[in-house]
């Protein structure tokens, strides 16, 4: 498939820019595009180089029940392509190359890689029984898969497509941490009720910390500070010294009107310079705003419902929520922490990632 | 040792249960491992589909699950849990078995018995400072005027079970029922709870008949024949109504109802949409893992007792864990405390009634192939928590614990 082939296939009902753009390719199709897109994108139409990259951001979201990932223009504000994926898709994310999508088909038992130039499945990794979710190692390898029923880690040489390690770690494996300096991977259980943390070099569990019932997510801070574990039955955000592996502190939420039970912390996001935080609290249907300085939390978003997993873009303007039980994106402005857009996806939307190019 | 703890976790409980030996792989020299007792009744009452079949390690095999998943967090900070199993016979000397479970170090007991097993053996652990998990009878006396202070009840009351079933019917406005009770006093038990579900949430009963067990075997080669006939003649001339509920602890007559109405309605109850605490098919919350795990151990799907053990064991590691100690003084202490609260695959922490010892929980609603509901249902309110909108609630509690 030519690049020209894939902007002539691409939907009809297209954003201004896409449109523009199929109407360039069909005049001048010639070798020197990436020169020519360049020139134009300086002249103010957008990102020619890569036609499904037209547009400026671009998020993708895994979606539980469709078995499929919506692709969304972050400019349009809408989702404008559907990718058929395996089943059961959960935990995805970008090389860090931006070249290829990964995500977990958590039913087929294999992380698939969806090239994001013809988003097209172009191959698998061997990720072990049930992948939920995972994390790169710093340099875009190796690939840290939890198996949630399996009780393990799994290893994979991103390359090479090979499984380097298996590392049993609690029950349940849920979240999966690389330290910003690459060193260790922490993976949360949700039944043993622990942070575990392995070394990378060794693949050794080298410190396990205890947090409260049913810990989800597992979250460094940009400068390798602290570590935050959320835990969904627990109601809490544990934040954790990761050298002492104790906690330091527990982050309480408080929703007038809601009853503790459900207010459920899944996802957490931090922003680069680690000032705030933004911990999805699942049933609650809303975001709290956390001040990660003094960990107090500053306000709650209203959101869609069951909101679990978070992205920022790449400039960090907005976050991206994914509302499980309403079907859709929640679009947060970060500076001014407004919820701004809902953008409608699949069923049961799960993971999120927003592309830089 | 954490390399190799999965493995040699999961064949090693199993291996010791099977082969009756005390000794946990984990076993460290220096800390002694916390022994539970395991009183059931191999006494099974027979089930009207082939497929329900008793199986002998109903129960047991939620707790040996339980008690692996605990012993993997307890690998971790130095604790091992054992569990000693004692199966008994109708008629068997309960007290002393409870005095060998002494003899071995227990404080913890889980039973699987009737009532009245548990009353006596609730009395006899007394004096030994030992406490009792009730897994298995759902009897609203013993958290009312029959509480005890030692007796701790992971099994839902017949109240809880059916105000979890009365919520959901109300909620689809399914509020004339017409009941049909069963010939055993525990069916006059379920009956007597469904009678007060329909007052506390606004339903009618608007018939009862009941249906003696006149004998027989459940299953017999084109029984289906006469079933066909039976059913409809029994649920004939009922005033007009939206659900039979059925009240048939027994598996008499309630597994031929569906299908077989004189008037075409639902069922449920004792069949059909039935309240329970697990389903094989509950998918929920994590609940997948659960059932993956269940199945990979013991090639069977898992059973709402085996649920119930399964919460009784991890109770028990859960306050292990938290608490940080095998003390059983401590294990009951913090148990009893406002900070006890067990993960249980019911999307929320189920926490202890400081009233009578309830385990508090939702309850799935079931129809046998998919969980229907979960209650309590949305709009059934209280001031401390909805989970207490099912059952007998503090403020009418007869309850006085010592």
């Amino acid at each position: 498939m030519t690049l020209r082939d894939i902007i002539l296939s691409l939907p009809s009902p297209l954003p201004v820019t896409v449109r523009l753009i199929r109407a360039t390719y069909a005049m001048t199709v010639t070798p020197r595009v990436a020169r020519t897109s360049r020139a134009m994108t300086m002249g103010g139409l957008a990102l020619l180089a890569l036609p499904v990259q037209a547009h400026a951001l671009t998020a993708y979201v895994s979606n539980e029940r469709d078995n499929t990932i919506s692709v969304i223009d972050l400019d349009a504000m809408k989702t404008v392509k559907t990718i058929e994926v395996g089943q059961r898709p959960r935990g995805i994310a970008l090389t860090p190359d931006g070249k290829f999508l990964l995500v977990c088909a958590s039913d087929d038992d294999t992380v698939q890689m969806i090239d994001v130039a013809t988003l097209q499945i172009v191959g698998e990794l061997p990720s072990g029984g049930d992948p939920e979710t995972f994390a790169l190692g710093k340099s875009g390898n190796p690939l840290f898969v939890s198996n949630e029923n399996d009780e393990m880690v799994t290893v994979i040489d991103v390359p090479t497509r090979k499984v380097l390690a298996k590392i049993p770690t609690g029950v349940e494996p849920e979240g999966i941490a690389v330290s910003p300096d690459g060193k260790i991977v922490v993976n949360t259980s949700e039944t043993t009720n622990m942070a575990h943390f392995i070394d990378v070099a060794t693949h050794q569990v080298v410190a396990q910390v205890l947090v409260d019932s049913r810990p989800r997510i597992a979250e460094f801070k940009h400068d390798g500070s602290e570590l935050w574990v959320s835990s969904e039955l627990g109601g809490t955000v544990s934040t954790i010294d990761p050298v002492k592996h104790v906690v330091r502190k527990k982050i309480h939420f408080e929703i007038q009107g809601l009853r503790a039970e459900a207010i459920q912390p899944v996802g957490i996001r931090f922003t680069k310079d680690d000032t705030t935080a933004f911990v999805a609290l699942g049933p609650a249907n809303r975001v709290a705003v956390v001040n990660a300085k003094t960990d107090e939390v500053e306000k709650y978003l209203l959101v869609g419902q069951r909101v679990w997993q978070m992205a920022f873009t790449p400039d960090e303007k907005y976050l991206l929520v994914t509302n499980g039980l309403s079907n859709d994106v929640s679009v947060i402005d970060v500076a001014s922490r407004k919820v701004i857009k809902s953008i409608q996806v699949g069923r049961l939307p799960w993971g999120v990632v927003v592309s830089a190019q | 040792m954490l390399s190799v703890r999965n493995g040699i976790s999961r064949r090693g409980v199993i291996g010791t249960l099977l082969a009756g030996a005390l000794a946990a792989p984990h076993a460290r020299a220096d800390v002694a491992p916390l022994r539970i007792g395991y009183i059931r009744t191999m006494v099974r009452h027979p089930m009207i589909s082939l497929l329900d079949q008793p199986t002998p390690d109903a129960g047991l095999a939620g707790a040996k699950l339980a008690l692996d998943d605990t012993n993997t967090t307890g690998a971790a900070v130095g604790q091992t849990f054992e569990l000693i199993d004692v199966p008994v016979r109708k008629g068997a000397d309960l007290p002393a078995a409870l005095d060998k479970l002494v003899g071995q170090g227990v404080r913890f007991v889980m039973t699987d018995l009737p009532v009245e097993g548990v009353l006596t053996l609730a009395d006899a652990a007394r004096a030994h400072g030992i406490t009792l998990i009730n897994l298995a009878a759902p009897d609203d006396s013993l958290r009312q005027q029959d509480c005890r202070g030692n007796l701790i009840h992971v099994a839902p009351t017949r109240s809880m079970l059916a105000d979890a079933l009365a919520q959901y019917l109300v909620w689809k406005k399914w509020t004339r029922w017409l009941l049909i009770v069963g010939s055993y006093p525990q069916d006059q038990l379920l009956a007597e709870a469904y009678r007060r579900s329909a007052k506390r949430f606004g339903a009618k009963i608007v018939q009862e008949k009941v249906s003696a067990d006149t004998g027989g075997s459940r299953q017999t080669d084109s029984g289906v024949v006469q079933t066909q006939q039976q059913m409809p003649v029994l649920t004939q001339g009922a005033p007009d109504y939206d659900v039979l509920i059925a009240a048939d602890e027994n598996e008499v007559f309630a597994g031929y109802l569906p299908f077989r109405t004189w008037d075409a309605r639902p069922v449920a109850g004792s069949a059909g949409l039935e309240p329970v605490t697990w389903d094989a098919s509950s998918e929920s919350w994590g609940g997948t893992q659960l059932q993956n795990r269940f199945v990979r151990l013991f090639n069977r799907r898992m059973m709402p007792l085996d649920m119930q053990a399964w919460t009784g064991i991890r109770m028990i590691g859960e306050a292990a864990t938290r608490s940080g100690s095998t003390d059983p003084e401590r294990l009951i202490a913090y148990i009893k405390s406002p900070d006890f609260g067990i993960a249980a695959y019911k999307g929320q922490l189920l926490t202890l009634r400081d009233w009578d010892l309830q385990l508090r929980q939702p309850i799935l609603l079931s129809d046998g192939r998919t969980v229907v509901s979960i209650s309590p249902q949305p709009g059934f309110l209280h001031q401390v928590t909805e989970l207490d909108t099912l059952g007998v609630d503090r403020p009418e509690t007869k309850c006085k614990l010592q």
